[in-house]
């Protein structure tokens, strides 16, 4: 087997990257570095509140959560993290299925299945947010 | 039998590579964490009783450990992150990369070594007895 040989940046791909040009990847790797900036505040406070302040998290049951809900700050902490951590794992889960599953087919399912239950991920934690009720059961 | 040449990779060892194997590893066992962590919060919508039951599970010994290693997962994850937007942004971070590994090392330690003290105390003085 010969050495593989890599190419000078920017060679021409005999048309194949000129068909269709999308800034796709840009805006991805911007987001990762845009939200990753604010999971830095959102996800380190929320790990310091919840795991160390105040006895940590011996404190937490249902009664601090519908403490902590009953204030629009913190809903608004919480979805916006949900939001910002979702789309940032999907983003790296899918760059890295890119890099290491091979076949066509095995990068396509994976891919679907990631982005199916990263949905549901997403609309559950939201639906559970907006429709918190303190007084149930 | 093994050939000496390096075939088919750019990566050859050194801080960068590992800290970018350690910034997926990471990653990944977050993501999967944060998948769980959802559906767990979910059950506030079954009952406070399902919703303490399962939040008991994270007050016993050996997931408050893990919790420990999550705590660290995340702040690696976080640490390393802005490195590599220093590394893509700030002029002179290619040429301090090195550098800012060692940094962000120190700075894990310095926040994971009073983290897990509180993180753990609760644990070791069920497990061991405290002083009354």
């Amino acid at each position: 087997m010969s050495a593989p040989s890599i190419d000078a940046p920017r060679t021409p791909q005999g048309g194949r990257r000129t068909r269709q040009r999308s800034n796709f990847e840009l805006y991805s790797w911007l987001f990762m570095r845009i939200s990753g900036l604010v999971l830095v505040f959102l996800v380190l406070g929320h790990l310091f509140i919840m795991n160390i302040l105040d006895g940590g998290v011996q404190r937490i049951n249902f009664a601090f959560v519908a403490g902590r809900w009953a204030s629009p700050f913190w809903q608004a902490w919480d979805l916006t993290m949900l939001w910002l951590a979702m789309l940032h794992g999907t983003n790296g889960m899918r760059t890295i299925i890119n890099d290491y599953a091979e076949r066509d087919q095995t990068r396509f399912w994976l891919k679907m299945l990631l982005y199916v239950s990263a949905a549901f991920i997403i609309l559950l934690g939201t639906l559970v947010i907006f429709t918190f009720d303190p007084n149930i059961g | 039998m093994a050939t000496t040449t390096p075939v088919g990779t750019l990566y050859r060892g050194g801080e960068g590579m590992w800290t970018w194997v350690l910034h997926r590893v990471t990653g990944v066992a977050v993501f999967f964490f944060l998948f769980v962590h959802v559906l767990d919060t979910a059950l506030v919508r079954v009952s406070p009783e399902a919703y303490d039951l399962v939040i008991a599970t994270y007050k016993t010994p050996i997931v408050n450990l893990l919790e420990v290693g999550l705590v660290g997962a995340v702040l690696y994850h976080a640490l390393n992150g802005l490195r590599v937007i220093l590394v893509d942004f700030w002029s002179r971070g290619p040429r301090y990369q090195r550098q800012m590994t060692w940094v962000i090392a120190g700075v894990w330690l310095v926040v994971m070594i009073p983290g897990t003290y509180y993180m753990m105390i609760h644990t070791v003085e069920a497990l061991f007895g405290s002083t009354p």
